[in-house]
């Protein structure tokens, strides 16, 4: 469903990127890439207020004409980017909050693997595995 | 000579070997032949064929020096350091396996195979069975293997084929071997016609064999042994020394073998002293990276073992990730999916039991046979076995592990020079290290076979044990802790001055003292109230002990007390008390300076009355002694620092105090 899932760091560069190789795929890194202005404002928004109650699911980021760009934080300040087609209607909040927790939850599994520096590329294949259940609808 | 059914060391080549009858008769014969003498041709304690008969034998089979050595590597003769029935078994119809083109694997001498000739053999040659099998007209040269038998046929020389006389091997005892030689000869001029005389000579002789069989013990032996030896060839060629039950997995790299899986769990408690708790994530990166597999790669194995995903490692969850890395080590590519024997649920290792399934086997087919025959025999055949992961799996020895088992492995130098041909480089060094540690034979099972796996983790369990014994007393509390709790002598008088010596010891070294003896007066007021009274027995009760003066004065003790008290003299000031009751330690700090260190005791001294003096008693203070003094020094020093703390605090509280002074007439105003 997704047409472009990015994981980026903290520090604003990407530790996992990764779209359907059939479209532009720099296209969609650049799309990421300005998203997280929009990313930092959502943040600096709501940063304000202690972060327990800041909401890890930003939503909406921005939509284009062809896709929407979703995004989500981690209390780690560790972004979730993830684009999706707008043809695809179907595609309700709680289904892109559910992919987020998927995302979220392979994340951490990741960062549990001691092999695993934080600030790597994320190169795991269970990771991958799981975006790729993610991106494979959308065919 | 029987060859015990039993004593078919399971080395063959872990397959079913069909052997005819014809093929068992030529071979127990054959094997008969080149085995030791016994008094009746019988068969040595352990049956087995001398190095140099079978040699010989060998060479009798006109194969080149090369294919020799092949076939003894393969069947496994190398790995026990000796021809076995089973491996001789195996030997000869590889031997015939070549004679015959095919090529020198284990699998060729799964089909049918005519019978191994032997040339030039100077034994008798006994053209016994032409076999029915065999028409090719081979030539056989089997001895007669037991003694009986052979007085039996040589009753029966009328027949022109008869067999050879002596009873065992040609070698060991050459009677009739003139007739022999001549015969030998003669076998080879038969050729076709030979095997066809033979045929209806193979099959009366046969005919009188059987009768000759029901005569006789021994012959009845030898039937029995037949159908034994038979039994036997099936039983250890079936399956190897892996627990035989367990075995026949097919081709499962992913199963884990009972050996392994001990020395997983040593590992593990080398890790981790616990076996029902985790090892943390930092822990087990220190140690998988020492396998120097590229980072990416542990990262991976991490992720199939660590199946709940909580950054540590269960017992199943780290035999699982170590099992991956020894298979990755032996070549094995990872898997992208946890094969399902290597779950947790599936490893879960209720009480440890060792999991049968486990067995890496004739799974790898040939290969794993010869990798099994060489893990098992401690000697490595990877010349003929490519990347045989089950050959070095056990033994992938993390340099920590390496280095602690190498100093045991002292004995079987020759095995070292026997695993330097390993062919496989990278397996070479994890496999020459490891080999090390297979190299105490002491420790092999009563299954002669043992794998050296089982070696290995008998080493390493050996080096686990003290190592976990000794990882649990790092800290210094634990070690005072220990100070305290070992010395319970025996008998503790509470309150009473019976152990009057120990007493004095105590008071001197100012260690552990025991309940303080009734008679033990409150010391004078520069000491603060000591705990003693009621609490210990425990060592580390530490007392005022300035008494070193007083001590000699007691002693009846022995003079090592008595050094004991002299070295204890100078730092008898600080009064010490049992660390965890440490505000009387501050108090004692307090007073510490003030009180005169020598002072009270000297009235206590005399207090302790009867003073023990049985040795054991004396033993059991002295390793009290000992402990104390480990943990008086640690509450000296802690004394130290606190003191400094206490003098610094009261610094603070002066300046604070005259600050608040100076200021409140301020406010006030």
């Amino acid at each position: 469903m997704a047409v472009c899932v990015a994981v980026i760091a903290k520090e604003n560069y990407p530790l996992y990127i990764r779209s359907i190789p059939t479209e532009n795929e720099l296209k969609f890194h650049y799309t990421v890439h300005t998203s997280l202005d929009v990313v930092d404002e959502k943040i600096s928004a709501m940063g304000k207020a202690l972060v327990d109650q800041r909401e890890l699911y930003l939503g909406l980021l921005y939509p284009t004409e062809d896709y929407k760009v979703y995004g989500y934080v981690t209390n780690s300040k560790v972004k979730f980017v993830m684009v999706v087609d707008s043809s695809n209607t179907a595609l309700r909040d709680n289904e892109i909050r559910s992919m987020f927790r998927k995302l979220h939850n392979s994340y951490t599994d990741v960062m549990c693997n001691p092999f695993y520096n934080p600030g790597d590329c994320i190169h795991s294949r269970a990771f991958d595995n799981m975006v790729t259940s993610m991106m494979m609808q959308v065919c | 000579m029987e060859q015990g059914p039993g004593g078919a060391a399971a080395g063959g080549a872990g397959l079913l070997l069909p052997l005819s009858d014809t093929e068992q008769q030529r071979y127990s014969e054959l094997f008969s032949l080149c085995c030791s003498p016994a008094p009746e041709g019988g068969s040595a304690p352990a049956p087995a064929a001398g190095g140099s008969k079978v040699g010989d034998l060998f060479r009798a089979s006109q194969l080149p020096a090369d294919t020799l050595h092949q076939i003894t590597e393969l069947c496994g003769a190398k790995r026990v350091g000796y021809f076995g029935p089973a491996q001789f078994y195996v030997a000869l119809k590889l031997i015939a396996a070549a004679q015959s083109g095919l090529p020198v694997r284990i699998e060729s001498i799964k089909s049918e195979l005519p019978l191994p000739r032997f040339m030039a053999l100077k034994n008798d040659i006994e053209m016994r069975y032409g076999n029915a099998a065999e028409i090719l007209g081979v030539k056989f040269q089997i001895p007669h293997p037991i003694l009986e038998k052979n007085s039996f046929r040589r009753s029966d020389e009328g027949d022109k084929k008869e067999t050879k006389s002596p009873p065992m091997s040609p070698m060991c005892s050459p009677p009739a071997s003139p007739s022999n030689y001549q015969r030998i000869p003669l076998s080879y001029g038969y050729g076709k016609s030979r095997s066809k005389l033979e045929q209806p000579h193979g099959v009366s002789y046969e005919a009188r064999h059987s009768t000759h069989q029901q005569d006789g013990p021994a012959t009845g032996n030898y039937g029995s042994k037949s159908a034994l030896v038979h039994s036997s060839l099936s039983r250890f060629l079936s399956v190897e020394s892996e627990p035989q039950d367990s075995s026949n997995y097919p081709d499962d790299p992913w199963r884990i073998t009972e050996e392994q899986r001990e020395y997983y769990i040593n590992q593990f408690k080398s890790l981790q002293p616990d076996l029902n708790s985790l090892i943390s994530g930092s822990v087990a990166k220190n140690f998988f990276t020492k396998s120097k597999l590229p980072i990416p790669e542990l990262s991976h194995v991490w992720e199939l073992s660590d199946v709940d995903c909580d950054g540590a490692l269960t017992l199943p969850e780290f035999c699982a990730a170590f099992h991956l890395i020894v298979a990755r080590k032996n070549g094995y590519p990872l898997p992208d999916m946890l094969p399902e024997t290597l779950l947790p649920d599936y490893l879960q290792p209720a009480s440890l039991k060792p999991k049968r399934d486990c067995a890496l086997l004739d799974s790898y087919s040939e290969s794993l046979s010869v990798s099994q025959q060489t893990r098992d025999f401690n000697r490595t055949e990877l010349e003929t076995v490519c990347e045989d992961p089950t050959n070095s799996e056990p033994l992938i020895l993390f340099d920590v592990a390496t280095s602690i088992v190498e100093p045991t492995s002292v004995e079987e130098m020759p095995d070292k020079s026997a695993l330097t041909q390993d062919a496989n480089s990278d397996d070479n060094q994890a496999l020459n290290i490891s080999t090390t540690t297979k190299t105490i034979p002491k420790d092999f099972k009563p299954s002669q076979h043992l794998s050296v796996k089982t070696v290995v983790q008998e080493s390493n369990t050996l080096k686990a044990r003290p190592r976990s014994r000794s990882y649990s007393s790092t800290s210094i509390e634990e070690a005072m802790k220990k100070g305290e709790e070992p010395p319970m002598p025996p008998p503790r008088p509470q309150k009473s001055h019976s152990r009057a010596s120990s007493l004095d010891l105590n008071k001197i070294f100012q260690q552990n003292t025991q309940a303080v003896k009734s008679g033990w007066l409150p010391p004078p007021p520069a000491l603060p109230p000591r705990p003693f009274v009621s609490q210990t027995e425990q060592v580390s009760e530490i007392e005022l002990h300035p008494q070193m003066n007083r001590a000699p004065s007691q002693t009846e003790e022995s003079s090592p007390m008595r050094k004991e008290i002299l070295l204890t003299q100078p730092p008898s000031k600080p009064i010490r008390r049992k660390f965890r009751s440490e505000n009387q330690m501050l108090e004692n700090q307090e007073l510490t300076p003030t009180s005169s260190v020598t002072s009270s005791l000297p009235a206590v001294k005399p207090h302790l009355p009867a003073q023990k003096q049985s040795s054991k008693q004396k033993r059991a203070i002295q390793t009290a002694i000992r402990k104390n003094k480990e943990a008086n020094a640690v509450l000296a020093r802690l004394n130290s620092e606190l003191q400094q703390q206490l003098k610094e605090v009261h610094k603070e509280r002066i300046a604070l105090e005259t600050q608040l002074e100076q200021l409140r007439p301020v406010t006030v105003l």
